[in-house]
């Protein structure tokens, strides 16, 4: 490419030297390009992907009583033999421990199940304010918008701490209830289940009416018209029509809300009983409560198993919706 | 979409805008709360804004937590940034895909995981827990986010200026200095307070790695929550909304949010 072809006709010539420029700006580019992918990709490698294959390793390893309070610890100054004991000191008990022991198992039933339940529940509210989004005069839709995001910004914990007033003995909700005769005696909501889908609820709501109202804004309407048209009646095209056209949001939605909500801690922590806890809280527990850092990162290795599933469809969606230009 | 509400869709939206507001709305009446009990009504008084003041470790973790905040939305502006330049406009590369998926799994991933994954980290190569490690989490934490709201930008503007000042033989940095960076200013600026927020609002992630003097606003929040509800606690999540409120404000109003045509999937958290 760079050898002069001395044969070239004049126009060959002009459009080879437009082709190099280009090529040079190209490579001139390029270098700040490569810098411009180097730096975040490094920064998430050491900074995302290291600190897992750490939890994965230590997940093998036995509690002692030492800081960091794991055994063993891989030391490459000990040569071959160390890499060796280091290899012999592996241990699969604290998973051996978590398929024994029907506290972590329930624990993990109970997170995908109030994950399922309340992924279900947000679906059912999200939709049809989404949809009313969709639908709202153009120049509200801005509007609309900013309202649904802003909760979003606004404190995770604040948000659940607002719900522990209204929720609490004598707190608001009640109160309304005894008011207006709905009950007789006040029933408890705090420390149960129905506190912790409220509150799962109210916080992930945003998660799941902006995506389907992303997907349902872009909705070409002529479809409907052309449905319309040949006498399809509205709720028929509704359903032929608009939902399926809505499903990649929907899916983005449901995964969205529920792969946090299965690791959910702060909720259930702070709404939920103590009787039985969802696997956030036991991750917390054994981390925070018995020291317990090997047990810890078994199980969120186990976490992390369930969860691989959802977030490569995640990764998936998300990968496509690039593709497509937004 | 047709356009047009039904009755049935001003009823969703009311419904589901009150379910959203209400809670805070009610939050911060009640802070205003002269009565100790929180849910008895002792009429109006800021007495509880008044005892904030004495409250030495509110003080000091809004403090800490401010200044985490700060660091943590600058690093993560630039970070998101680059991130988003290099899915947008680096063309395919390798691991394109993988970088893709490593920007956006940070957003989804539960939170107890990533905290727990940062801390065994910082230990195993010995940084000190604390500040340092808050911040540095939390700029892991949120730079997707503010790749997410530029990438959208970035998607959505015409190349054609850059082109034209290229062929005006404009160099590649000081077209991104003079052209590109302008026009997706407003992005960045969503971007830094979006990440300026999250590490505003971060409790796990700062359990696991903060360390003696680094207790964070949510933390000490939180122990006190644990407790129960008390007003000072209304107080203080009262100024917080306020002025997570006055940002947005000031947000919106900088770059114009209402009026550019909402780009709700690129927006989205």
């Amino acid at each position: 490419m760079t050898a002069p072809r001395p044969s070239a006709t004049h126009d060959d010539r002009l459009s080879y030297e437009g082709l190099s420029c280009e090529r040079r700006a190209y490579e001139r580019r390029s270098w700040g390009q490569r810098l411009v992918i180097l730096i975040p990709y490094l920064w998430l490698g050491v900074f995302f992907v290291v600190p897992f294959l750490i939890v994965f390793k230590i997940s093998l390893s036995q509690l002692a009583t030492a800081l960091p309070p794991y055994l063993p610890i891989l030391d490459l100054s000990g040569g071959i033999d160390g890499v060796s004991q280091f290899f012999a000191g592996l241990s699969f008990d604290n998973y051996a421990r978590l398929v024994g022991d029907t506290l972590y198992l329930s624990s993990y039933g109970r997170s995908v199940f109030i994950a399922l339940t309340s992924t279900a529940i947000l679906l059912v509210i999200g939709f049809p304010i989404a949809y009313a989004m969709a639908r709202a005069p153009r120049r509200w839709q801005g509007v609309l918008f900013m309202l649904v995001v802003l909760p979003f910004w606004t404190s995770f914990l604040i948000r659940v701490y607002a719900w522990m007033t209204i929720l609490q003995h004598d707190g608001l909700l009640n109160h309304l209830l005894l008011t207006f005769g709905i009950v007789a005696a006040p029933p408890v909501w705090l420390a149960t289940d129905s506190a912790v889908f409220i509150g799962v609820v109210y916080a992930y709501l945003p998660f799941m009416v902006l995506p389907i109202y992303a997907t349902l804004e872009r909705m070409d309407e002529s479809l409907l018209e052309a449905a319309a048209d040949l006498g399809c009646p509205r709720w028929k095209s509704f359903w032929l029509v608009t939902v399926p056209l809505a499903l990649p949001g929907v899916a983005a939605g449901a995964l969205l809300c529920f792969i946090p909500i299965v690791g959910e801690f702060v909720i259930p922590d702070l709404l939920g009983g103590s009787g039985t806890m969802m696997i956030g809280q036991t991750l917390w527990m054994e981390f925070f409560g018995n020291r317990d850092w090997p047990a810890a990162s078994a199980v969120a290795v186990v976490l992390l198993g369930i969860l691989i599933g959802p977030l490569v469809i995640y990764q998936h969606l998300q990968a496509r919706r690039l593709e497509r230009g937004g | 979409m047709r356009r047009g509400l039904s009755s049935f869709n001003v009823a969703s939206l009311a419904l589901g805008l009150a379910f959203l507001y209400l809670p805070i709305l009610i939050l911060v009446i009640y802070s205003f709360n002269a009565s100790r009990l929180v849910t008895v009504w002792g009429g109006w008084s800021t007495r509880w804004y008044v005892s904030l003041l004495d409250n030495q470790a509110m003080l000091e973790a809004a403090w800490v937590s401010l200044r985490v905040a700060f660091v943590t939305a600058c690093a993560a502006t630039v970070l998101g940034t680059l991130a988003a330049l290099a899915l947008v406009r680096a063309g395919r590369f390798r691991g394109r895909l993988l970088f893709g998926g490593l920007i956006y799994a940070p957003l989804v991933m539960p939170e107890v995981i990533t905290g727990l994954a940062l801390l065994l980290l910082f230990v195993a190569v010995e940084i000190e827990r604390g500040f340092w490690a808050v911040t540095i989490a939390h700029t892991t934490l949120t730079m997707g986010f503010v790749a997410v709201i530029v990438q959208a930008r970035l998607i959505g503007f015409d190349r054609s200026l850059e082109e034209a000042a290229m062929d005006l033989g404009c160099p590649p940095l000081r077209t991104f200095m003079t052209v590109t960076l302008p026009l997706i200013a407003p992005a960045i600026a969503a971007g830094w307070v979006l990440a300026f927020m999250l590490s505003l609002d971060d409790l796990v992630i700062a359990s696991f790695v903060t360390g003696p003097g680094a207790t964070t606003l949510p933390i000490r929040i939180y122990s006190e929550v644990r407790l129960g509800v008390r007003p000072e606690i209304n107080a203080v999540c009262t100024i917080i909304v306020a002025v997570v409120a006055i940002g947005i404000v000031t947000v919106s109003l900088m770059t114009k949010f209402s009026n550019a045509k909402p780009a709700p999937a690129r927006a989205e958290p």
